[in-house]
């Protein structure tokens, strides 16, 4: 997976979480995944169509889900709050947007899919040509997982490079 | 939250009333949040494009906080409709998606302003204050000079 289509991912996750959070955020691991995705707690992924496809996963263990959504609600809120699942899809929403914005500004189309609560604790597997790379966000109030899986739509990309010819 | 000195109705002295549009119940009560420390009042919410034009109609707000990806009806094309009707509407977009085309969209289609998400509570006032022009009226803060 080519690093020009993460980097705006982890930049636009790097400013939601820093300015939602009001705290200094660090990109801590990177890792390939290699396997099927596994479900660390909340999680909330986007599908994105169009010149580039795949998906953005954004993963909250349990405790850290309740302090986020806490934190940004003022009060503290039980783990069963239906708001937690929604402060995680508005944040999942937040950094595509952010992202693909930047993406869009150098000439890539999208389609971007509401997001959809993970319940599985497995995901497919990643396959060849769509790697997922797993970064983890460290903030005060604990590990935030973002898994991105994207590649290029080729067909996509040749029909424009055709127009533009 | 940091309290902001509150911005009224020129006209009446009284808090400016918002229509909130976002089909996600946490920006929705983040963005209320924000306008409480503006000083201003929530007159309705509405969770897709549909409900924000019926929701105007019943309510007339000062102003109309307007995301644009929502199911139903986008944004865009319910700000288009409101102002079709309303051409004095204020609509400001706020969107996680600010890309250059969805920007000049909403202002070619009758919104006055953009915002992107993540909203910053100091530039979502000026915004409000830049699109309210002589309408509103930053006042003393509460206690202020007291």
């Amino acid at each position: 997976m080519k690093m020009e289509l993460i980097q705006p991912f982890i930049n636009a996750a790097d400013a939601v979480l820093s300015q939602g959070l009001q705290g200094t955020t660090k990109v801590g691991n990177l890792t390939m995944e290699e396997d099927a995705y596994r479900r660390k707690g909340v999680a909330g992924m986007i599908a994105l169509t169009g010149d580039i496809e795949g998906r953005i996963i954004l993963d909250l263990e349990p405790q850290t889900a309740v302090r986020v959504a806490s934190h940004y609600a003022g009060a503290e809120l039980p783990e069963s709050d239906a708001l937690i699942k929604e402060t995680i899809f508005e944040l999942a929403n937040q950094v595509v947007g952010n992202a693909i914005s930047a993406l869009n500004d150098q000439g890539f189309h999208f389609r971007v899919h509401p997001p959809l609560l993970l319940t599985a604790q497995e995901g497919d597997k990643s396959s060849e040509d769509t790697e997922a790379l797993m970064i983890c966000f460290e903030t005060s109030l604990g590990n935030v997982f973002m898994n991105v899986a994207l590649r290029y739509n080729k067909k996509r990309m040749a029909d424009h490079a055709a127009l533009g010819a | 939250m940091e309290q902001f000195a509150p911005v009224k109705r020129s006209k009446d002295g009284q808090p400016v009333r918002y229509l909130i549009v976002d089909d996600s119940v946490f920006a929705r009560k983040n963005l209320a949040r924000m306008i409480e420390t503006f000083g201003g009042q929530v007159a309705a919410e509405a969770g897709d494009g549909l409900t924000a034009i019926s929701e105007f109609d019943r309510t007339h707000p000062d102003i109309v906080l307007m995301d644009i990806t929502m199911p139903q009806m986008e944004g865009i094309e319910a700000a288009e409709r409101i102002v079709q009707q309303h051409p004095e509407a204020r609509i400001v977009m706020v969107s996680s998606v600010g890309y250059q085309e969805n920007i000049v969209a909403a202002l070619q289609r009758g919104a006055r302003h953009f915002v992107q998400k993540p909203v910053k509570p100091e530039v979502l006032y000026e915004v409000i204050k830049y699109v309210l022009g002589d309408d509103g009226a930053v006042t003393a803060a509460a206690g202020a000079g007291a």
